[in-house]
C-alpha cells in the first residue's frame, strides 16, 4: 500500500505507541485533538515544536504549550496586530507538541489589520530602548514575586498568630493562593516574552530581504552575522567557566578540578588549599545567577539547570583548564569578532550604489538595535524563570509527598495543572476537616498508569508533522525561528519513505567536515563526546557551548538560521546543518557521516 | 606618435589608438597583467592613406557602390583589400613598426617573437554600437615584414562587406573609422575564458563567476564548449562552487579546435590559486571602473607561474549595472511602515 506523498498523518491516522494507549486523558481537553474538531483540524499543517519540547511532555509540563502559545497569539493577534499571520495553533499528540501557523490571506483583513499594526509597532520602534529597559525591570518583579512563593508543610494547628492577630485565615490557603501566582507569573511572562520578539523579528526581516535583494545569492547565515551580538548576557554562563577556568589556572588548581570525582568530591578536594577554598567561594557567587542555566530550554520539569547539576559547569570548566595547559587559547576574539563583523557589513556596503548603501545602513543599523532583545529574553525567561519555577513546583510536590498525598517526588509531573489544582483543594480541606485526601488512592493507581504511558510516548521519536502542508511556508516565525521552510517540509515528505542515507537541512555555518556520529539525548551525555565526533541531537542548547571546542561539526532535527546551534556554530568556524527533521531519530552513534555547512546536506558515508 | 606602448601616456587618448588599445594600456598602467605590446596609432593610418593616396580612390569607389547589393560591396572589399596589400609602409612609419616589434622581441626575450595583430578602431566598444567582432584579429604572426602585412590586413578589414554595412547601419562613413592596430604577444593559452565581476544568473554583485575552458578563449566566447564554472565570494574571498564543465575541443591555434581526451575533460581547467588570482584582478578591475566588469583572459603557458595570468579585454557591465541603478527605493525613515513593506512584499508608501 503506497503511503500518500502530498501530506502528513493526520492526528487520528497517528497511532501512539504500544502501551501508550489512553495518553489523550492526560492533557487538558483543549491541547487534545477532539473528533468534533477533526475537519479543521485535518486541513492545517502542524509541525512538532521539538525546538521548545524535544521530548514527550508529562502533563504538568503542558503548562509551557499553553503559556507559550497563550503568549504568542496575544501578542500578535490581539496586541501587536500583525498583518499577515494571527497566533500559533497548538495540540498535544502523542506527548509531543505540534504548532500550526495561521496565515492572513484577505487582503481587506490584511489592510484593516496593518493600519493597527503601523501604529502598535511604530510606538515601538520608536521607543524600543526604552520599552526594552522597562521590559527587563518587569521581568525582574515577576522574578522577584516567584522567588518569594513560599510552599509550607502543613502543621497539625495553625501557628498561634493566626489567633492573636486575629487573622481567621488559614495558613493552609497560601498552598493554593501561591500555586495560583505561581502559574500567574508564569503566564505572565510568557507574555513578556513576546512582547516584542514578533517586532524583532519583523525589524530584522526588513534587513533580511534588502541583502536579499542586493545580493539574490548571499547566504542567510551571512546576513545573520552581519547582526549578531557578540557580546551580551547570552554568552556571560560561558563566559564565567572560562573566567573560571582561567582563575584555577593562574592559582594551581588545574589537576584538583581535572581529577576524577562527583562535583562534592571535586569542590572537597579543593577545599583542602587555600586557594581552593577561594576558587570555590568565587564558583559558588557566581552559580547566582550564572548557573540558573538550562541544557536545554527548561520547558520540562526534568530538565537540569547547570545549579542543579552541578557536574556540567565543572566538566565545563576542566574542558577549557585543559585545553589552557596545553597552551591554547580559549578567550572568544571579541575584538576581533567585531572587527570581522563590521568588515564583512562594510564590505558588502561598498559593492551597493549609494541609495541602496544609505538604505543598508538603515536596515542594519534597525536590526542590530533590535538583536539584543532576540538574542537576551532567553536567559530572562527560559533560564531564569523556568529555573525559579520548576524549583517553585518542587517545593509543592515536597509538600504534597510530606502531606502523604504523593508517593514519590515527580508523581506531582503526572497530573496537569488543573487536576493539580483539585488536589490542592482535596489536600487543604481534608486537612481542615480532618480527614484523609480523598484523592490519594485514586491518584496512586492512576499515576502508576500515566507513568506507564509517559515512558511509552518517551520511546519513540515525533513525527516532524501532521496534516497538509500549504504550498509555501510564510509564516515568519515557522521560517526564522523553527526553521520549517516550504523546501524543508517537501524534504520531510521525500524522506518519510528515503532509506535515510541522506538528509537536507538548513545550512547554518559554512564548511564540510566527516566523522563519526554522536546521538546527543540528553546533556548528561555530553561528556561522551569524543574530539572529531559530530553532535546530532533534536536541538542543541545555549549551555552546550563548552562542548562545542571538541565536536567538528553539528546536526540537529529543528532550527532556523537564527537558532543557537547556528549562531555558535557560526563562532566556532564549525560545520553546522540544522532542521533535517530526522537527524536524530535515524542516524546512530558510530555511523559516519559528511556533513556540509554550506548546502545544508548531511550524507551516510 | 605612430608606435605607441601600452604603458605610454598617449595610450590612453582613444582617438589615438582605439577602443581595444586603450582598454589594454589602461589596464596595463594601472598594475594589471596583460601580455606586452604597442599599437600602431590612427595618425599611422591616416599618414599611410595619405601616402598611398587611398582616401581618395577609397571614397570614390564607395560613391559608386549600391550599398544593398551583397555582390557589389563583396566586390569594393576584394579590390580595397588588394590595395592595401600592395600598398607599402611610408618609411617613417616602417622604421617605427620595425623598431617597436624589435624592442618587443628584446622584452619577452624571444627571436621573432609570434604576435596577435587586432583591430582597435576609434568606433569599437562606443556607447551605442558595440563593433563586436567587426574588425579582423590574426594570431601567430612572426617576423617583422609579415607584422607590417597584417597591420595593413587590419587596416583593410574597416572595408570588408560586412563591416562597411554595419558602420553605415550605424551612421558612420567606413572612410571615417580610425583604425589603429594592436600588436601584442601571442598568448600561448593553456586556458582561458570570461570573468564576471557579479552573478550573471541573478546580478548578485557579490558573486564573481569565472567560464573557462582549455586553450584558447574562443571555444568559451563562441559557446562551443560547456566551460568549467567558478564562483568566487567578494566578501571573505571564499571559492564557492567549482563546476567541471565538459571542454569537448580546445583552440591551440586560432585556426581549428581539437578535441579534448576524456581524463583532461573532467579535471578543472584552473588551479585554485589561479582562481584567486583572477578573483583579485577582478575586483580590481571593477574598483577602477566603478562599476561591474566583464573581463577576457588566458593562463598563458610560456610565462611563470606568478604572472601566467593575462587579461585580453575588460568591459564594464551594462545589463544589471543599469537594472541596479534604476531600482531606486526610498530610505527607511519609519521602521513599522519597512516592516509592513517587507511582510506585506510591497514598497513603502
Amino acid at each position: 500500500m503506497n503511503k500518500p506523498i502530498n501530506r502528513f498523518e493526520f492526528f487520528h491516522e497517528s497511532k501512539p505507541p504500544k502501551g501508550a494507549e489512553g495518553w489523550e486523558r492526560m492533557y487538558p481537553y483543549f491541547l487534545v485533538s477532539q473528533s468534533e474538531g477533526r475537519e479543521s483540524e485535518d486541513k492545517k499543517f502542524w509541525f512538532a515544536d521539538s525546538m521548545h519540547w524535544s521530548r514527550a511532555v508529562h502533563p504538568f509540563d503542558s503548562i509551557g504549550a499553553e503559556a507559550v502559545y497563550y503568549g504568542v497569539g496575544v501578542n500578535s493577534t490581539r496586541s501587536i496586530a500583525l498583518p499577515t499571520s494571527l497566533g500559533l495553533d497548538v495540540r498535544v499528540v502523542n506527548g509531543f507538541v505540534y504548532i500550526c501557523p495561521l496565515p492572513v490571506t484577505d487582503p481587506t483583513e490584511i489592510g484593516r489589520r496593518a493600519k493597527l499594526f503601523e501604529e502598535r509597532a511604530g510606538h515601538y520602534f520608536k521607543n524600543w530602548g526604552g520599552l526594552y529597559a522597562n521590559w527587563k525591570k518587569k521581568m525582574h518583579a515577576s522574578l522577584e514575586v516567584m522567588k518569594s512563593l513560599q510552599f509550607n508543610k502543613l502543621e497539625e494547628f495553625e501557628p498561634i498568630e493566626v489567633v492573636t492577630e486575629g487573622k481567621g485565615r488559614s495558613n493552609s490557603w497560601d498552598l493554593v493562593e501561591n500555586y495560583h501566582r505561581l502559574v500567574n507569573e508564569f503566564f505572565l511572562v510568557w507574555q513578556y516574552h513576546f512582547e516584542m520578539l514578533g517586532l524583532g523579528y519583523g525589524a530584522y526581516m526588513v534587513f533580511f530581504q534588502l541583502c536579499k535583494e542586493c545580493f539574490p545569492e548571499i547566504e542567510d547565515q551571512t546576513i545573520a552575522r552581519m547582526v549578531a551580538g557578540i557580546e551580551g548576557i547570552m554568552f556571560r554562563p560561558d563566559e564565567e567557566l572560562r573566567r573560571l577556568a582561567r582563575l584555577a589556572v593562574e592559582t594551581k588548581l588545574g589537576d584538583a578540578l581535572c581529577g576524577e570525582g562527583d562535583p562534592q568530591t571535586i569542590l572537597a578536594r579543593l577545599g583542602q588549599s587555600d586557594a581552593g577554598k577561594s576558587w570555590a567561594a568565587d564558583f559558588e557567587t557566581t552559580r547566582e545567577p550564572w548557573f540558573n542555566y538550562f541544557a536545554e530550554y527548561g520547558f520540562l520539569h526534568d530538565q537540569e539547570t547547570w545549579n542543579e547539576n552541578l557536574a556540567i559547569p565543572l566538566q565545563g570548566i576542566a574542558r577549557y583548564v585543559r585545553r589552557l595547559l596545553a597552551g591554547e587559547q580559549i578567550d572568544r576574539p571579541v575584538t576581533q569578532l567585531r572587527a570581522d563583523q563590521d568588515e564583512i557589513a562594510s564590505e558588502y556596503r561598498a559593492l551597493l550604489n549609494p541609495d541602496e548603501a544609505k538604505r543598508f545602513d538603515e536596515a542594519l543599523g534597525l536590526s542590530r538595535a533590535v538583536f539584543p532583545y532576540i538574542e537576551e529574553h532567553n536567559i530572562y525567561v527560559e533560564h531564569w524563570t523556568h529555573s525559579v519555577f520548576w524549583r517553585k513546583v518542587r517545593e509543592l510536590s515536597n509538600v504534597l509527598v510530606q502531606a502523604g498525598f504523593f508517593k514519590k517526588s515527580d508523581d506531582l509531573y503526572h497530573l496537569n495543572r488543573f487536576e493539580l489544582d483539585q488536589v490542592l483543594f482535596d489536600v487543604i480541606e481534608s486537612w481542615a476537616i480532618g480527614v484523609p485526601a480523598r484523592g490519594v488512592q485514586h491518584w496512586q493507581i492512576e499515576i502508576e498508569k500515566r507513568r506507564g504511558i509517559m515512558t511509552a510516548l518517551r520511546s519513540v521519536s515525533p513525527a516532524p508533522a501532521h496534516g497538509v502542508p500549504p504550498k509555501e511556508v510564510t509564516d515568519p516565525f515557522a521560517v526564522m525561528n523553527y526553521g520549517v521552510t516550504t523546501e524543508r517540509v517537501a524534504d520531510w515528505l521525500g524522506q518519510a519513505e528515503s532509506n535515510g542515507l541522506k538528509f537536507n537541512g538548513i545550512p547554518a555555518s559554512p564548511g564540510t567536515v566527516e566523522g563519526p556520529v554522536r546521538v546527543i539525548r540528553h546533556e548528561d551525555e555530553l561528556s561522551q563526546l569524543l574530539p572529531g565526533e559530530i553532535l546530532v541531537a533534536s536541538i542543541t542548547a545555549p549551555s552546550w557551548a563548552s562542548a562545542f571546542s571538541v565536536v567538528s561539526g553539528v546536526v540537529t532535527d529543528i532550527g532556523g538560521m537564527m537558532s543557537h546551534a547556528a549562531i555558535v556554530c557560526r563562532e566556532y568556524g564549525m560545520p553546522a546543518v540544522v532542521s533535517t527533521g530526522f537527524a536524530s531519530s535515524r542516524l546512530k552513534t558510530g555511523q559516519r557521516v559528511r556533513i556540509d555547512g554550506r548546502t545544508g546536506t548531511v550524507v551516510v558515508l | 606618435m605612430l608606435t605607441i606602448r601600452f604603458d605610454e601616456p598617449a595610450s590612453l587618448n582613444l582617438r589615438l589608438v582605439g577602443g581595444k588599445a586603450q582598454g589594454l594600456a589602461s589596464m596595463t598602467q594601472a598594475g594589471m597583467p596583460v601580455s606586452p605590446g604597442f599599437t600602431v596609432s590612427t595618425k599611422a593610418y591616416h599618414q599611410y592613406l595619405d601616402a598611398a593616396g587611398l582616401r581618395d580612390k577609397i571614397a570614390q569607389l564607395l560613391e559608386n557602390v549600391d550599398r544593398a547589393s551583397i555582390g557589389e560591396l563583396s566586390k569594393a572589399e576584394h579590390v580595397i583589400g588588394e590595395w592595401f596589400e600592395a600598398g607599402a609602409f611610408p618609411a617613417d612609419v616602417q622604421r617605427e613598426v620595425r623598431d617597436s616589434y624589435a624592442r618587443l622581441c628584446d622584452e619577452v626575450g624571444v627571436q621573432d617573437l609570434s604576435v596577435a595583430v587586432r583591430s582597435s578602431a576609434t568606433a569599437e566598444d562606443a556607447a551605442g554600437a558595440s563593433f563586436a567582432g567587426e574588425y579582423d584579429t590574426f594570431v601567430g604572426i612572426v617576423g617583422s615584414s609579415e607584422v607590417e602585412r597584417y597591420v595593413r590586413r587590419c587596416w583593410a578589414s574597416a572595408f570588408t562587406g560586412r563591416s562597411m554595412a554595419y558602420a553605415w547601419k550605424n551612421g558612420i562613413s567606413p572612410i571615417e573609422v580610425e583604425m589603429a592596430v594592436v600588436v601584442q604577444k601571442t598568448v600561448q593559452a593553456r586556458a582561458a575564458g570570461v570573468m564576471f565581476t557579479l552573478s550573471p544568473l541573478t546580478g548578485d554583485r557579490s558573486r564573481i563567476v569565472i567560464e573557462a575552458a582549455y586553450g584558447l578563449g574562443l571555444s568559451v566566447v563562441g559557446g562551443e564548449v560547456t566551460p568549467d564554472r567558478y564562483v568566487v565570494a567578494k566578501v571573505g574571498g571564499a571559492i564557492l562552487d567549482r563546476v567541471v564543465g565538459e571542454k569537448q575541443v580546445e583552440y591551440l591555434t586560432g585556426a581549428a579546435a581539437t578535441p579534448v581526451d576524456e581524463a583532461r575533460r573532467r579535471q578543472l581547467c584552473l588551479q585554485d590559486d589561479e582562481i584567486m588570482e583572477l578573483a583579485r584582478l577582478g575586483k580590481a578591475l571593477e574598483r577602477k571602473h566603478q562599476r561591474p566588469v566583464d573581463v577576457e583572459f588566458a593562463v598563458d603557458r610560456e610565462l611563470p607561474p606568478a604572472k601566467c595570468i593575462v587579461l585580453l579585454q575588460c568591459r564594464p557591465e551594462t545589463y544589471w549595472s543599469s537594472r541596479h541603478a534604476a531600482r531606486i527605493r526610498p530610505p527607511i525613515e519609519d521602521a513599522a511602515q519597512a516592516v509592513l513593506a517587507t511582510v506585506l512584499k510591497k514598497d513603502p508608501p
